[in-house]
């Protein structure tokens, strides 16, 4: 930089003026640094793979070293022709005359190498920003498109907060990296080349003096390298733990408040702060003394050259004005290298920076779709199509404990099953498998008559919409979230949608309509209308296969209704796989499969099970339990949970479960009227009241 | 915003910051005094071949430069200090605003900008206050310093310093002046990568069974080219800055030598004193320049300071109250008094002139349609909210002056949507009450129906639990979420449809084991089902956001149009 400047006033002592921590600079020179490369174990491979990712920028990085090597030249012509300039004026003390016209041309000539020099700074800068932002964007499309080849558990097990630092903080800060290394190192260490060149030529001994400084820079920014790369790695960690804590504490911002925790919340975030203002405040002290220490090299060797010098001078081995010339080049000298110091330095916050977004990269990754042309069923995705069969499907994530178990099923087009069972009976893991979030880990799944393992991920699930039980509305108006079922879906066929899922009413209540912005945290729309908005969303995708997971639990019952009639109709001609709650919304399902513990313990139509007798009429009598059946309902739940709900292990508290639920015993008769009776804790104490409707 | 947040948050460091200042002046006066004894060494040593001198003086220069070396890294030590604390301090600033603003302010601003305020913003200042210490801090000194002593050499060329110096401000205030607003969108975009991957890490099951990954890597594609257009504008505007500075600085120089010369030639000037001249111009445009990094810095600087100024300035619209009552009767008796709620701005109240009460051993149901304000009524009894109209009142103490943590003990909310942190089960369990045993863990886990499948899972109470609770089912989260609550043991529980997501039969038997656990605290549960409310002893019927009907269920069926018409659509469903 200064190496710019005519003859730079602040020589051997000069401080750092591209300091290892400057942030943002502007573009100057390419290529990566020739830097002493340091010890630790990852920094290598990742350093290289960092730079690996410019290949892509070959010609444009080749033009920027061509700018930069006519830069450097200029840099070096232009202070030479000053300095004949300033010879025209010495000669002119005294009685000489002054030689206008010479002091003129060398002027004007200097003043168009400057001139020159800038614009190729500025072109080389433009070059260099678009190369650095090129590669970063490329960065963060490839954490992006990371995600979605990711297995659903891994992302599931994401700290979100971590992963998004990754995609900010530290692909920015190797941006920021890349920019002021980049800009200045091949500037540097041409300059380096160029100046020991030019010292040779004037004395050897000398010259060998000043490369001294050399192997002491590389030992310098060694040894404060060595020390620094840890930090900085444990500053970039940290940042990400961090924002990890910053943003599940803002996003179960509720939560914390409700139960009276920002203190500890506060306190637990301030234990991290401290730690990453260790870890940063070591690293950036320590890069920071690279400058001033490199310095102190150059001068020692600026000490060295002019004793060796003045020998020299006494012996009659070289000029004076050899000497001082040399002076002059060996402070032109140690700047680059103490510059090239810092960078080195620069460039290990940067790599530690790359190797948390190249560790997510190498993450492993969903398996492959079938290289060959996918396997296609025939015929076409919407009603009428749809065979579900499930042979002999298993899946576990630890051996010992299997989610599915020896599973077989089969849905014929058009059926709807149901899925009924306790919690963690493995009915979600069903859905799972059935969209391959997750893959069988035995037998098979065929759609259509075929193995839905052979098919591409995306064909399977555009065959089939669901209805999820968390609702994900993402940042938009209602309109495109409804139209996210499907891409290209006109307006008249999102507000039919909309009218389907009842949502068009409310929708059309709202100031903005269809164009209101609603987001993840929007007030302005009840869980029950997310819900709905989802629903919509299903009913625009018009699949051949619907699957409902507990989708209508938090709609209230008028809505309900109005989906439940909607759900009917879109179920018509569909294959539906429903996970339900409520067993009334199932009584008309052609299939009902009772899960318990991984396996199907029962299957067949409602009325069939009934008279069974057996896990599903348990669990039937056990919700539906009227007057009439009292104390049949109390041993019904009982022995309900304890069928079904054996998947939770309450087998062994069955007598527990029996006491504990003897309130439903006390049933408001009122109750009995209503669908879905489920214990009212006021019924339970007793002091329920004995209206009749 | 940028000035008085430095000021508010350097100020703790204010002797920090005066050791960076006193080592920064005597690093630059070394800086300063090195050039004289650089000639001196050559023309009085090297130039008479006087070895002694050289070594006389190289020693002086050594002991000096280390001086220097002493001082610099003293200054960058503090000043890596400084800076970081500052960064440190900004963050747990923010972060604990954050903590402190209610819901609505949070979704105001959405949580991804929030978490960008508070990490890449406060950088962005940290960033500024690093280099300022580091570096810039010298720069007046060397400034100060070059132009005194190029006023000694000749005056009668110091106009060309009024010329030169003004210019190169010029230059760099005309590229500054475009660069704060590229800053302000640069910032913002940054929120917008940040939003839409963070939609897709938690929406994943949705865009994978949609099938729209294509989409939404179009969208963030959009978003990333969106951020990196504007990165490289403002990259084309920095990369004008420098190599206007280094013209400035070297047509400065030619400017020097053209007037010098003829000074030189009419006798006025000496050479080495024009030469001394040019050196010290040179050294103050140098010092200029690196004064520019401020202005490269302060723009970016300025901006971040704003967005978390904008983050620190706004109120929160629940204050604690400064001198806190404590309820004389501590019962849980908990009474809306012609409450009123509506969003500022908003057309009409999400709830007006709600006036309940719920008192300890019973229970009080809220039912309504969808968007009739039963989750706004939820939130006012957990103050996360507060009325913009009436009182909330528990035993007789307005919630707005009662201590927070008086009111946190006495009020357990389960919210519509459990949400768990990252950790262990215990860790959830334990997060209203930490000194919770592991036997009063259990016995709440049993109440909630969810001791078995925690039993079941690997590490028991230490298996572990994934950000938002992702690696259980939703039924296992409202379990645990209902367990959460009964651990911390409130006067009042308040249940969002807190269990929706449970089937029937767990449901009914966590309703029972909760009547016969919790039998003298105060219940409010907002519900869907009339089937789960029939037996309350208060219901409160919703809807639009005014309670339409209050009373037992057979009270109700009478003269509460709205509620028999509840009840009849749920007949109606079941047959």
């Amino acid at each position: 930089m200064s190496g710019r400047a005519p003859a730079p006033a602040a020589p051997a002592g000069a401080p750092a003026q591209r300091p290892g921590g400057f942030r943002g600079g502007p573009g100057r020179g390419p290529m990566a640094m020739a830097g002493p490369v340091q010890k630790a174990a990852s920094f290598g491979p990742s350093f290289r793979r960092l730079i690996g990712r410019l290949t892509p920028h070959r010609g444009r990085l080749a033009v920027i070293t061509v700018l930069a090597v006519v830069s450097v030249a200029c840099s070096v012509v232009g202070p030479r022709l000053l300095g004949d300039a300033t010879d025209v004026v010495v000669a002119a003390v005294g009685p000489a005359v002054l030689d206008r016209g010479g002091l003129e041309r060398y002027l004007l000539a200097s003043v168009a190498v400057y001139v020159v020099s800038s614009v190729l700074l500025y072109g080389q800068g433009v070059l260099l920003n678009r190369v650095v932002q090129r590669t970063v964007q490329r960065l963060r499309s490839d954490v992006e498109d990371k995600v979605h080849r990711l297995p659903l558990s891994r992302v599931d097990s994401t700290q979100r907060g971590d992963l998004l630092s990754r995609v900010t903080n530290d692909i920015d800060n190797v941006s920021q990296s890349l920019q002021q290394t980049l800009s200045q190192a091949l500037t540097s260490v041409l300059t380096v080349v160029g100046v020991v060149a030019f010292m040779f030529s004037i004395s050897w001994e000398l010259a060998i003096v000043a490369l001294l400084a050399i192997p002491l820079t590389l030992a310098v920014t060694t040894v404060v390298a060595k020390r620094s790369q840890p930090l900085f790695t444990a500053q970039w960690r940290e940042t990400g733990i961090l924002n990890g804590q910053i943003e599940e504490a803002f996003t179960g911002h509720d939560v914390v408040t409700a139960f009276g925790r920002r203190e500890e919340v506060r306190a637990r975030f301030a234990s991290k702060n401290e730690e990453l203002f260790t870890a940063s405040a070591g690293a950036q002290f320590l890069s920071g003394t690279i400058m001033p220490a490199t310095t102190f090299v150059g001068n020692l060797v600026y000490v060295g050259i002019a004793v060796l010098g003045g020998t020299m001078v006494t012996n009659g081995s070289l000029s004076i004005g050899g000497v001082q010339a040399f002076i002059q080049y060996s402070r032109q000298f140690t700047q680059p290298l103490s510059q090239l110091g810092s960078m080195a330095n620069l460039l290990q916050s940067g790599v530690a920076s790359a190797e948390r977004v190249f560790e997510l990269l190498d993450e492993d990754e969903l398996s492959p779709e079938p290289a060959v042309e996918p396997a296609r069923p025939d015929g076409e995705t919407g009603p009428g199509a749809g065979r579900i069969e499930f042979e002999h499907v298993s899946f576990r994530y630890s051996p010992d404990r299997p989610l599915i178990d020896d599973l077989s099923f089969v849905a014929e087009p058009g059926q709807t099953v149901a899925v009924v069972g306790p919690t963690g009976a493995g009915k979600t893991t069903l859905v799972n498998l059935l969209l391959r979030f997750y893959e069988v880990g035995g037998g098979r799944i065929l759609l259509d008559g075929v193995d839905t393992a052979t098919m591409s991920r995306g064909d399977l699930r555009s065959r089939a919409a669901i209805v999820l039980q968390d609702t994900w509305l993402f940042s938009g108006t209602i309109r495109e979230n409804i139209a996210y079922g499907r891409p290209g879906a006109t307006d008249e066929e999102i507000v039919a949608a909309a009218r389907a899922a009842s949502v068009d009413r409310f929708v059309r209540s709202l100031p903005e309509g269809y164009d209101t912005h609603v987001d993840e945290d929007a007030t302005r729309v009840s869980a029950g209308e997310k819900q709905l908005i989802t629903i919509a969303r299903a009913f625009l995708a018009r699949p051949g296969v619907l699957v409902l997971d507990e989708a209508t639990s938090s709609v209230d019952t008028r809505t309900e209704r109005l989906v439940q009639q909607a759900m009917t109709e879109l179920r018509r001609d569909r294959t539906s796989l429903v996970i339900a709650h409520r067993l009334s919304t199932i009584r008309d399902a052609d299939l009902i499969l009772v899960m318990r513990d991984g396996r199907v313990v029962e299957q067949g139509r409602h009325e069939d099970l009934l008279a069974a007798q057996g896990a599903y009429a348990a669990l039937y009598h056990a919700q539906f339990a009227g007057p009439a059946v009292e104390g049949d309902a109390v041993e019904g739940d009982a022995v309900g949970v304890d069928a079904v709900g054996s998947g939770d292990g309450t087998g062994a508290d069955a007598g527990t479960t029996a006491e504990v639920t003897a309130g439903p015993a006390v049933l408001d008769p009122a109750a009995a009227s209503v669908t879905d009776v489920g214990s009212a804790p006021g019924a339970a104490r007793g002091d329920a009241p004995a209206g009749g409707s | 915003m940028l000035v008085p947040l430095l000021r508010q948050y350097l100020s703790p460091h204010r002797s920090l910051l005066i050791g960076v200042v006193v080592l920064q002046l005597l690093q630059s006066t070394a800086t300063l005094y090195l050039p004289r004894l650089n000639a001196d060494i050559i023309d009085r040593g090297v130039a008479t071949g006087d070895t002694g001198y050289i070594l006389r003086t190289g020693g002086v220069m050594l002991v000096i430069t280390l001086l220097q070396v002493v001082c610099a890294v003293g200054a960058v030590y503090l000043g890596a200090r400084t800076a970081m604390a500052v960064g440190r301090d900004l963050r747990a600033g923010v972060f604990g605003h954050v903590m402190d603003l209610s819901q609505r302010e949070v979704g105001r601003f959405g949580a991804p900008s929030l978490i960008t305020r508070c990490t890449n913003d406060v950088q962005q200042v940290q960033m500024l206050v690093l280099m300022v210490c580091t570096l810039l801090i010298s720069s007046p000194l060397l400034i100060v310093g070059g132009v005194v002593m190029a006023l000694r050499e000749d005056a009668g060329l110091s106009w060309l310093l009024l010329v030169a110096v003004p210019a190169l401000v010029v230059a760099i205030a005309a590229i500054m002046v475009r660069l704060g607003p590229l800053f302000r969108v640069l910032q913002g975009r940054v929120d917008t990568v940040n939003r839409v991957l963070r939609e897709q890490l938690t929406g994943i099951r949705v865009v994978r069974s949609f099938v729209r990954e294509g989409a939404e890597t179009r969208r963030f594609a959009a978003a990333n080219a969106d951020l990196t257009e504007t990165a490289m504008r403002t990259g084309r505007l920095f990369a004008l800055v420098f190599p206007v500075v280094t013209l400035v600085l070297n047509v400065a120089s030619v400017a020097v030598l053209w007037f010098g010369a003829a000074r030189v030639e009419s006798g006025d000037l000496q050479v080495g004193s024009l030469i001394a001249f040019l050196s010290y111009l040179v050294q103050i445009l140098v010092a200029v320049m690196m004064s520019t990094f401020l202005a490269i810095l302060a723009p970016r600087a300025a901006v971040s300071a704003d967005r978390i100024g904008e983050v620190l300035g706004t109120e929160p619209s629940v204050v604690l109250p400064t001198a806190p009552t404590t309820p004389a009767t501590s019962r849980g008796v908990v009474e809306l008094r012609d409450v009123t709620f509506a969003y500022p701005g908003a057309e009409r109240p999400v709830l007006s002139g709600i006036t309940c009460t719920a008192a300890p051993g019973e229970l009080t149901a809220v039912i309504g349609s969808t968007g009739a304000g039963k989750t706004t009524l939820v939130n006012l009894l957990g103050r996360l909210f507060d009325a913009t109209g009436g009182a909330v009142v528990l035993d007789g103490v307005d919630v707005r002056e009662l201590a927070d943590a008086e009111l946190r003990r006495r009020v357990g909310l389960v919210p519509q949507k459990a949400y768990l942190f990252a950790g262990t089960v215990a860790s959830n369990l334990r997060f209203g009450r930490p000194d919770a045993t592991d036997e009063e863990l259990w016995e709440a886990l049993r109440t909630a129906q969810a001791a078995d499948f925690v039993a079941a899972m690997p590490g028991g109470l230490d298996a572990p639990v994934a950000q938002g609770g992702t690696n259980v089912s939703g039924g296992q989260r409202q379990r645990l979420a209902i367990a959460r609550v009964l651990v911390l043991r409130p006067e009042v529980y308040v249940f969002d449809d807190a269990f929706s997501a449970l089937d029937t039969a767990t449901d009914a038997r966590v309703r029972a084991a909760l009547a016969a656990t919790v039998t003298d605290a105060t219940l409010v549960v907002v519900a869907q089902r009339v089937s789960t409310i029939v037996g309350a002893d208060r219901i409160v019927v919703l809807d639009g956001g005014v309670v339409v009907g209050q009373g037992r269920h057979d009270e109700l069926l009478g003269t509460c149009p709205t509620y028999a018409e509840i009840v009849a659509s749920q007949l109606e469903a079941a047959a």
